[in-house]
């Protein structure tokens, strides 16, 4: 088995976002800025790298008819982890990314990807493939949030971009998320059509 | 005095924080079951339902369990382990009770644990600091009831969007999942306008 193909997967074929459409509440809610997105990105790669680790290490002790709540469990429990961390160590970010942080939890994603690879899959792949579905969710948080911060408040990672521009800030607000995501999406559609052909 | 706080968070849950068109809670629900009309009504209804009741739960075991007992850490995992069996029980209950109800109901119920407005309401319950308030308990199943409504609002109003747009002509690499999206940032500039409102 190809190690690196495992990895490489999550960031286009099978990117949790554009192509699983899973996850899509942190990375359209969060994304009002760089950092947060990041720090987004960062905090759900965490939760999914060690929610697979520990899935596929238990997968043989976990009872079939209760592993979606012992799932559940054991996300919680990681999502705690974040919690506290950032809290004790970024309180700022802690505060910008508000119920985004607990609500990892019910992520879609980390779940999904617990119950479709984790438990059959070894505890070595499962890391990989958490690290990959990780990558390519940061990839697409940090473009959003790229566009999202560059339009909506004339700024990239904090600095301005173009001095005197008006910024719009409808794009940092609910619709922009919306639009730029569907954008992405018409552009990644474009791009595999046009592949087909 | 009691019925205005009442009616302001309810007009701020249903229109001004919209769940799902200005605060972005419940995406995944909001864009799998709002295909057809029927579903997201049923949908809805289930959602109300469990929002409600797992406030009630989730607000009445932080204030005189985890809080006073310093297990406040415990939130998120106490949480969605509530979450979960509110979930179970109404199922059992609809079966037992509703059987035709049941039927027409059955698969959306048990997506509804991992629908992020359920749990965001009761982080969310706890975040606006009603713990402390007065009538903290009437406050935050108001704004778990109203949550819900918002979220069959926004529900329906997609579903009938998306049922027209079944018939009209769309550029083939905007079918399908992209033009839901911009359909959704239209109503949600929509609902911006709501936002000026003054209780």
């Amino acid at each position: 088995m190809n190690y690196f193909n495992e990895f490489k997967k999550g960031i286009w074929q099978k990117n949790p976002v554009l192509v699983l459409n899973l996850g899509l509440c942190p990375a359209i809610a969060v994304t009002t800025s760089v950092i947060n997105s990041l720090w987004m990105a960062l905090a759900l790669t965490f939760v999914l790298v060690f929610s697979n680790m520990l899935v596929s290490l238990l997968k043989n002790f976990i009872p079939s008819s209760i592993r979606i709540p012992v799932y559940i469990t054991i996300i919680a429990t990681l999502v705690t982890v974040v919690e506290l961390v950032l809290n004790a160590f970024y309180p700022g970010i802690y505060k910008s990314l508000g119920i985004y942080v607990p609500l990892i939890t019910v992520n879609c994603l980390v779940l999904g990807r617990a119950e479709a690879f984790a438990s059959k899959n070894g505890i070595f792949i499962s890391v990989l493939d958490g690290l990959g579905i990780g990558a390519g969710f940061a990839l697409i948080l940090f473009f959003l949030g790229a566009l999202r911060e560059i339009l909506g408040a004339n700024t990239f990672f904090g600095y301005t971009v173009i001095k005197g521009m008006q910024p719009s800030s409808m794009m940092i607000l609910a619709p922009g998320a919306f639009f730029t995501l569907g954008i992405m999406l018409w552009g990644m559609n474009a791009i595999n059509s046009g592949k087909k052909d | 005095m009691e019925i205005k706080i009442i009616l302001t968070i309810l007009a701020g849950t249903v229109f001004i924080n919209n769940f799902v068109l200005s605060q972005i809670l419940g995406l995944c629900p909001f864009i799998g079951v709002s295909k057809k009309m029927e579903s997201a009504l049923g949908m809805g209804f289930a959602v109300i339902f469990v929002m409600t009741i797992s406030s009630i739960i989730t607000f009445v075991l932080y204030k005189y369990i985890l809080f006073p007992f310093n297990l406040v850490y415990f939130k998120t995992v106490t949480f969605i382990l509530i979450i979960g069996s509110v979930v179970q029980l109404v199922e059992m209950f609809i079966e037992r009770v509703f059987p035709a109800l049941h039927h027409s109901l059955g698969i959306y119920i048990p997506l509804i644990t991992t629908n992020c407005a359920v749990l965001g309401v009761t982080v969310l319950n706890i975040n606006s600091g009603f713990m402390t308030s007065e009538y903290g308990l009437i406050k935050s199943v108001v704004q778990g009831f109203g949550g819900g409504v918002g979220f069959t609002l926004a529900l329906l109003l997609m579903s009938g969007i998306r049922e027209r747009l079944e018939l009209a002509d769309i550029p083939e690499n905007l079918k399908g999942l992209p033009i839901t999206f911009v359909t959704a940032g239209i109503l949600a500039l929509a609902f911006l306008g709501f936002a000026g409102l003054k209780m």
